[in-house]
């Protein structure tokens, strides 16, 4: 109890880091449940591509920690360009290959679900097996520091120097956790005004609300899903950069872990609610923070998880209740 | 049993909804027909030479399947305990139509019981272990169940994963129960040692009796592993006959209702949610069960045993063989049992290959291998009525 309180500015503000990045992830479960009613389990899959994108830029790069700052922000862009690209288009192949002949056929969910599964598996078993995969090709030894020890961790180096803005209760807030919370916040304000006044925003809100009432009125409801998709694997893209560059490695199977986490903070939000997604990233990275800081480090994972089996069995409509459809312009 | 026109939005449904997609072109029944025409002795005669067969399996090496590298009768404890949880899975997803996400949790009770109080806090009898682990994780399997159960279909399979994983940490992060550290020195089936019996040793196509290589009838230690093969194979034939019962009865048939229209079954005066958590605590039982066998034969667990990926390979096997036909899911669970252990270097694959796999089969196959008498019938009488409303709307 003394830790939680001994600690609480810094508990705060690292669960606030953690719950933007479980909050920009979770809008890919939000948007795609709004629209199609469907859990989109290899969404941490986009994810886990994004990060390994980013890393890879840097890789490419090869800019030393120190730089002029300039070529950091130019280096960082590029390495957000790309895994919001990287991420983005493994959402479409996804709505592609394991969801298109679905939805057209209006398979059952758990048909769906199964698909779905299936695809986070072997996305993650590519990623894993990636340096067998090039060594098909024969480039093994040209693509090594991409693909070397594909079954471990992968380290990013932030080119970003880390250092100390400003001290609140003896914990030092860096520019790293203000640039992520900053840029979590100013990106789901982007992505809400973005649903509020677009025409694709006002084609998603329209299918979420009603797809057959919307394909009559003459929105093109595969485009529309289409652009979900897209749009969620850019936010988790984004999420993706934001990750490493607080927790500096991913792995080929980080995503599940984090996957399961943002859909806690989806459904903890109101799965299909674009602003809860935020909110609900934000109380669980304080509640996993606070909660190990009560019972030990070791349970994280347990309190979260615990989390989501309390709110799907209470109230499994989440704190600002579940609609795309109707967050009206 | 369908209702005519499908319609394409049941809520939780597998079912029905399992007999869409593509059809193959031969009648899979034909074989089935030949032999349920035979009269009877031959019957019982054929199936007691099967039975025989199987038993007979790891002492026969018969060379194109028996393994090289590892020794054939563990291969196929492998292979028979994969067989006994895809049977308990397949009565929850496959009869019931409840996608559960965290069955390696109710494999992981069963084990850790037997573990934990037969070494590791008490040495308990293994007699005593068996039924404990049955009875602990039947227990549980009630206790996830009664809140779960009322939730919608998906989510029921994120809560379940949800619950597997809390099972495995639980585990991981608990010193009382071994940490991450495991157990060692599990308790094994006691032996009685009664007689030995000779392998056979090939050369082409003949075969020898090897009297230098002998498997002592039940006695069940660490180098040979076919007594745990011949118990869990009887473990098997136990199960299924129970599958086989529960399946004719007013329970199976209460399932099949629930899973295909809850609302109706309802109705109709089934209570649904009694029969969901039956299900649910069979499905946790058989699960329970087949952990308990691992941990007695494995000697030694820890939670990374029990890894999320066992659960996605046990809904693997069930849903590529068929989920709701017993022998689907059989067929099922030797695929993804046995052929990494035949091929070497598959190990490593094995999960790209399954996940591919339910991805294709969802797609294009959702009823799997070998699906279910009823759906293949339903499906059958899905067509007709189709191919009698276009004739009516070309009329």
């Amino acid at each position: 109890m003394s830790f939680l309180i001994n600690n609480f500015v810094e508990l705060t503000v690292t669960g606030l880091v953690l719950g933007a990045v479980y909050g920009l992830v979770a809008l890919g479960y939000t948007l795609v449940y709004g629209v199609l009613q469907l859990i989109n389990f290899a969404h941490s899959e986009v994810w886990m591509f994004g990060s390994f994108a980013a890393v890879w830029v840097t890789v490419a790069v090869g800019v030393a920690p120190g730089s002029a700052l300039p070529v950091v922000i130019g280096v960082l862009l590029l390495a957000l360009l790309a895994a919001m690209t990287v991420s983005g288009g493994v959402a479409l192949l996804l709505e592609r290959v394991a969801y298109r002949r679905l939805i057209r056929l209006d398979a059952p969910k758990l048909v769906a679900l199964i698909s779905a599964i299936g695809a986070s598996f072997a996305l993650a078993e590519i990623m894993g097996l990636r340096d067998r995969i090039v060594g098909w090709f024969g480039l093994r030894d040209d693509l090594d520091p991409y693909v070397r020890s594909a079954r471990d961790n992968t380290r990013f180096r932030n080119p970003l120097e880390t250092e100390g803005l400003f001290t609140v209760g003896g914990y030092t807030v860096t520019n790293v956790d203000v640039i992520i919370i900053v840029s979590a916040v100013v990106m789901m304000i982007a992505l809400d005004q973005f649903i509020r006044r677009t025409r694709t925003g006002k084609g998603i809100r329209a299918v979420a609300q009603d797809s057959e009432a919307a394909a009559l009125m003459g929105v093109n409801r595969n485009r529309i899903i289409r652009a979900t998709f897209l749009v969620g694997g850019i936010m988790a893209g984004a999420a993706a950069l934001l990750y490493l560059m607080r927790f500096g490695v991913t792995r080929w199977n980080a995503g599940f872990l984090l996957g399961v986490k943002a859909f806690t903070a989806a459904v903890l939000g109101g799965i299909g609610n674009v602003r809860g997604a935020l909110l609900g990233g934000f109380v669980l990275g304080l509640a996993e923070n606070y909660g190990s800081a009560l019972i030990g480090s070791e349970w994280r994972d347990v309190v979260a998880f615990l989390l989501l089996v309390v709110i799907l069995l209470f109230r499994p409509t989440g704190l600002l209740g579940e609609s795309l459809g109707r967050a009206r312009a | 049993m369908t209702s005519g026109k499908a319609s394409p939005d049941t809520e939780s449904g597998s079912a029905r909804s399992m007999a869409w997609g593509p059809r193959l072109g031969w009648d899979r029944g034909a074989l089935a027909r030949r032999v349920s025409g035979l009269p009877k002795p031959v019957k019982w005669a054929l199936i007691g030479l099967l039975v025989v067969l199987l038993y007979a399996l790891p002492l026969l090496e018969i060379p194109i399947i028996s393994t090289p590298d590892t020794d054939f009768g563990a291969v196929l404890f492998t292979v028979a305990s994969y067989v006994l949880v895809a049977l308990g899975l397949n009565i929850v997803l496959g009869y019931a139509g409840l996608l559960d996400l965290g069955y390696v949790g109710f494999y992981a009770i069963g084990a850790y019981t037997v573990a934990v109080l037969g070494s590791l806090q008490a040495q308990w009898s293994w007699w005593l272990l068996i039924p404990l682990a049955v009875l602990f994780t039947t227990i549980s399997g009630v206790l996830l169940g009664a809140p779960t159960l009322r939730v919608r279909g998906d989510y029921l399979a994120i809560v379940t994963l949800g619950f597997g994983e809390i099972i495995r940490l639980t585990a991981l992060n608990t010193e009382w129960l071994g940490a991450a550290k495991g157990i060692t020195g599990v308790p094994r089936p006691p032996s009685v040692e009664l007689f030995e019996l000779p392998h056979l040793q090939w050369e082409g196509a003949t075969a020898f009796l090897d009297l230098d290589d002998k498997t002592t009838f039940l006695f069940f230690g660490v180098a040979d592993q076919a007594p745990y093969y011949w118990l869990a194979l009887t473990v098997i034939f136990v199960i299924l006959g129970a599958d086989r019962m529960l399946r004719l009865s007013r329970i199976g048939r209460a399932w099949e209702a629930t899973r295909e229209d809850e609302d109706a079954a309802e109705l109709m005066g089934v209570p649904t949610f009694k029969f969901k958590l039956l299900a649910f605590a069979s499905g946790a039982f058989i699960g329970g069960l087949s952990g308990a066998l691992f941990a007695s034969r494995q000697g030694f667990i820890n939670p990374e045993s029990f890894q999320l990926l066992l659960s996605i390979l046990f809904v693997a096997a069930v849903v590529v063989g068929g989920a709701g036909n017993r022998w689907g899911v059989i067929l099922g669970a030797i695929v993804v049992a046995y052929l990494p252990e035949r091929f070497r270097g598959f190990e490593e694959w094995r999960l790209l290959v399954f996940g591919a796999a339910l991805l294709v089969l969802a797609n294009f196959r959702p009823q799997g291998l070998i699906p279910p008498r009823r759906t293949r019938r339903a499906q059958a009488v899905d067509e007709q009525l189709e191919a009698l409303e276009e004739g009516a709307d070309r009329a």
